[in-house]
């Protein structure tokens, strides 16, 4: 019973993480038609600004909206500055496209190089501002810190921030009908251009959360080379497709499924197996039910 | 002279490799056949993009399945090396048949996404499983080179030939499958799989038959790759890996074999240049080990804003500009 | 105000689509622009509308040049574009489509006047409000498309064949709201239609295209009593 609620408590914790990233993949693949691989990288970044910005403020809760901040910021920046021109350009040719895919690839690599450039290949160690002894109840000591409960706590008030934003306000609905229709958003008045740019840097702030929640929810290092975020990547990715690619609520439940399955697994099995069972996922959905749990038929249109 | 007698100058081509091999040092050697290796990779993915309009980000996932069957196959049963590298194929051209059947039914970036989750994951599965040795790897020895080539012939002009001489065989036979019906069904997919399909080209089947022979081409890349570094380890194909060859593939123009040679030379130049700017001005440690990268990462974003189908394709398409005027 | 487009030439890559189009719309007048597939109708409203670029010529509405800047400009200066094909976005519901062409206005207050105006104008959508456009029927959903044009307050609205694809009694139905929304709120009209004698009925004014050019023009009365006109677009 106790392994039973563990595997729960495991599972939504890090579905709770991954349902960020799924859900920076989700708005920038539904503002640009790009699925934006450099996001690790953006995450990865946003995490040392953080890292910087805990050691010079000492408060992480100040540290982690001034790094979703900046992180918004520089994928605003990406997005007008490289992908912009990258999709005017290559409406035409027979990888047209491939090409913003492979950029951002390069961009992944690029951020990483940076990354060592300035802060060392070392990993550096960002300190977790709570305790991170699980609860106890009764006897047992359960998966749950006070650490992993805030974790908890401030995704879901992201999440629902960004539903309120996307359901409740004018920005939402320009970010919606842009995503779904651009020419009809257009020829409604909206600025499309800026409403894209506007839709990646939301993603920059979601990244960048994921990130910094991410580190100190685990061991608290960091390195460019980190496996850990490559994993992020992955799994946000995953959940995004499970999800359907196109829903912001089928983002956030893909990634808490994917959670669960993977703390079961880890828990029941072995944690050997947990990479081969994120991926068979990924071919089952994409196989069976392409278009995810959530989306509609329309959204492999791609 | 290439084009009216292929086999001919890719003989002389061959020969001239050979001469040549015998007059540098050890060092341009390895790099040579570092080369024909990244060639024949490069080729697999040029293959799989550019003639098919699929994308694999993880073609690291694909070579290392090559190296793992080959170092298995060496170590287990004993296999002779012309064997070792004919099963790294096939292992690998199994991978790729199987990832071809799901990718067949993907369209752009799911596929980009799943190949890439491949080359991230698949190396630290590696890891876990004993029969592949962990972190450490396996060895994966082929032998010193025959007697019968004399007493001062090297390790590394050896691990040139057997590299030098499969890129040859590898790009010559890829070339003429590219001229064959199959390649002409594959531009069609590529251009438009719906109009392909309607012309009566069974879509799905040349989509997995192009995995197929990409994957296996990549198999064989992966086998080289262990040979010329003696062992197979998770950290043999790193992630960046794969985004190497992608660059690669991207910097010699995915639409045309032609320009092979200019990504892999560039890949193997970019570390001998660091090595140069270090050593030159003494930097520190971070700058080696992060300058390949910036490059790498560079040179990519540059190609794909400035020449995203390649300098051979650009220069073609502005000869026939010129020539139209 | 009026519209006054001169020696318009439009190119789709190496084809040219308009080739030299020159008329005339005059305020509060409706003018149906018909002719066969492939005459260049839909490129010239799109053109209008700033989704497409001009190759030559000029085109103004009142003092705006409509062949600057981009579409999403046009609509802050009283133009307002449905484009081919009912042009609402499904996955939103239908009141949410209407609210999209009132985003740009400033005054909520007027544009909550407006919306109360369209849901009069057209009953059906305003018991439908809370449903996703995807629900409704071919109808319906051209007349959201239109609505979501009028929330945007126009003064010069361009119509894509609101007619394709629909019953011949719907199509009836929606050229009456048309004529009735042109004399009610005094709106000038461009209606571009394939069904050109439903268009000619409720036009004031028309001009007939013909591969990219005008074959003729005049007042819509004219037109249907021309012979050379009713053989090749009329069908009798």
């Amino acid at each position: 019973m106790a392994q039973f609620i563990n595997m729960l408590l495991i599972g939504i914790g890090a579905g709770s993480i991954y349902a960020l990233m799924a859900i920076a993949m989700v708005l920038v693949w539904r503002s640009t038609r790009v699925i934006n691989f450099a996001q690790a990288g953006m995450a990865l970044l946003s995490t040392y600004i953080g890292f910087e910005l805990v050691q010079k403020t000492g408060n992480f809760w100040i540290a982690l909206p001034l790094a979703m901040i900046l992180g918004a910021f520089f994928s605003a920046v990406i997005e007008i500055l490289l992908i912009r021109t990258l999709i005017r350009h290559s409406t035409s040719g027979p990888v047209a496209g491939i090409v913003p895919i492979i950029a951002t690839l390069g961009l992944l690599g690029l951020i990483r190089a940076m990354i060592g450039f300035i802060w060392g290949n070392q990993d550096i160690q960002i300190q977790p501002p709570l305790s991170k002894v699980g609860f106890k109840l009764g006897q047992e000591t359960i998966a749950l810190s006070p650490m992993n409960l805030l974790v908890l706590l401030t995704v879901l008030a992201m999440v629902l921030v960004l539903g309120f934003i996307f359901q409740k306000t004018s920005l939402g609905l320009s970010l919606r009908a842009s995503a779904y229709s651009p020419e009809i958003a257009q020829l409604a008045g909206i600025r499309v251009g800026a409403i894209r740019t506007i839709g990646w840097a939301i993603a920059g702030a979601a990244g960048a959360a994921a990130g910094l929640l991410q580190t100190v929810n685990g061991t608290g290092a960091v390195s460019p080379d980190s496996l850990e975020f490559s994993l992020l990547l992955t799994f946000g990715f995953i959940a995004a497709v499970i999800g359907g690619l196109e829903s912001l609520p089928g983002a956030v439940l893909g990634a808490v499924v994917l959670g669960l399955v993977l703390a079961c697994v880890q828990i029941y099995i072995s944690g050997t197996f947990v990479f081969v069972v994120a991926f068979a996922l990924l071919l089952l959905v994409l196989l069976i039910r392409p278009q995810g749990f959530i989306g509609t038929k329309a959204g492999r249109r791609a | 002279m290439l084009k009216k007698h292929p086999l001919a100058g890719f003989s002389l081509f061959g020969i001239i490799l050979f001469i040549l091999s015998n007059r540098v040092d050890e060092l341009r050697v390895f790099q040579g056949a570092t080369v024909a290796i990244y060639v024949i990779a490069i080729a697999s993915i040029i293959l799989l993009t550019g003639y098919s309009g699929q994308v694999s980000l993880g073609q690291g996932a694909l070579l290392a399945i090559g190296g793992y069957a080959a170092a298995l196959a060496r170590n287990h049963w004993g296999a002779p090396v012309w064997l070792t590298f004919c099963i790294a194929v096939l292992a690998a051209a199994l991978g790729g048949y199987l990832l071809g059947i799901a990718a067949a039914r993907l369209s752009g970036p799911y596929l980009a996404g799943t190949t890439l989750a491949l080359a991230i994951g698949l190396p630290s599965i590696a890891n876990q499983f004993s029969i592949f040795g962990g972190e450490q790897g396996l060895l994966f020895d082929i032998g010193a080179p025959p007697a019968s080539l004399g007493e001062n012939f090297s390790q590394y002009k050896w691990y040139f030939w057997i590299a030098a001489l499969a890129a040859l065989i590898a790009i010559y036979w890829l070339r003429n499958v590219m001229n064959s019906r199959y390649g002409r069904s594959w531009k069609a997919v590529r251009g438009n799989d719906v109009a392909a399909e309607l012309a009566g080209i069974n879509v799905g089947r040349n989509k997995v038959l192009a995995f197929t022979i990409s994957a296996g081409l990549a198999g064989l890349a992966g086998a080289l790759l262990a040979m010329t570094i003696s062992t197979v380890s998770p950290g043999a194909f790193p992630l960046a890996l794969s985004f190497s060859l992608a660059t690669g593939a991207v910097l010699s123009g995915v639409t045309t074999l032609g320009g092979v040679m200019i990504g892999a030379v560039t890949l193997v130049a970019i570390p001998e240049i660091v090595d140069t700017v270090v050593s030159r001005f003494e930097s520190s440690e971070s700058v080696a080990n992060n300058l390949p990268g910036l490059l790498v990462s560079t040179l990519l974003i540059l190609t794909v804003l400035f020449v995203p189908n390649g300098p051979v394709e650009q220069l073609r398409t502005r000869r026939e500009h010129r020539a139209k005027k | 105000m009026s519209l006054v487009v001169k020696d318009l030439v439009v190119d789709h890559g190496a084809i040219r689509a308009i080739s030299g189009v020159s008329f005339t719309v005059e305020t509060g007048k409706l003018s149906a622009v018909i002719g066969a597939n492939g005459a260049g109708k839909s490129t010239l409203l799109r053109t209008l509308s700033g989704l497409n670029k001009a190759t030559a010529g000029s085109a103004h509405w009142g003092e705006h040049n409509l062949l600057q800047g981009k579409a999403e400009s046009h609509v802050r200066n009283g133009v307002s574009h449905v484009s081919e094909g009912k042009s609402v976005v499904a996955e939103l519901t239908v009141e949410e489509n209407l609210d999209l062409g009132a985003l740009w206005r400033r005054n909520k207050k007027e544009a909550a006047e407006t919306k109360n105006q369209v849901v009069e104008l057209f009953p059906r959508l305003g018991e439908r409000l809370s449903q996703r456009a995807d629900t409704l029927s071919g109808g319906e959903r051209q007349m959201l498309a239109i609505g979501r044009a009028v929330m945007s307050k126009p003064q010069l609205l361009l119509l894509d064949e609101p007619s394709l694809g629909l019953a011949p009694l719907v199509i009836e139905q929606i050229f009456q709201t048309i004529r009735g929304i042109v004399d009610s709120m005094n709106l000038t009209v461009v209606l571009v239609e394939q069904n050109a004698m439903g268009a000619l009925k409720i036009a004031d004014t028309a001009v007939v295209l013909n591969l990219g050019s005008v074959a003729t023009s005049g007042s819509a009365a004219d037109l249907i009593a021309d012979p050379a006109v009713r053989a090749a677009y009329l069908g009798y």
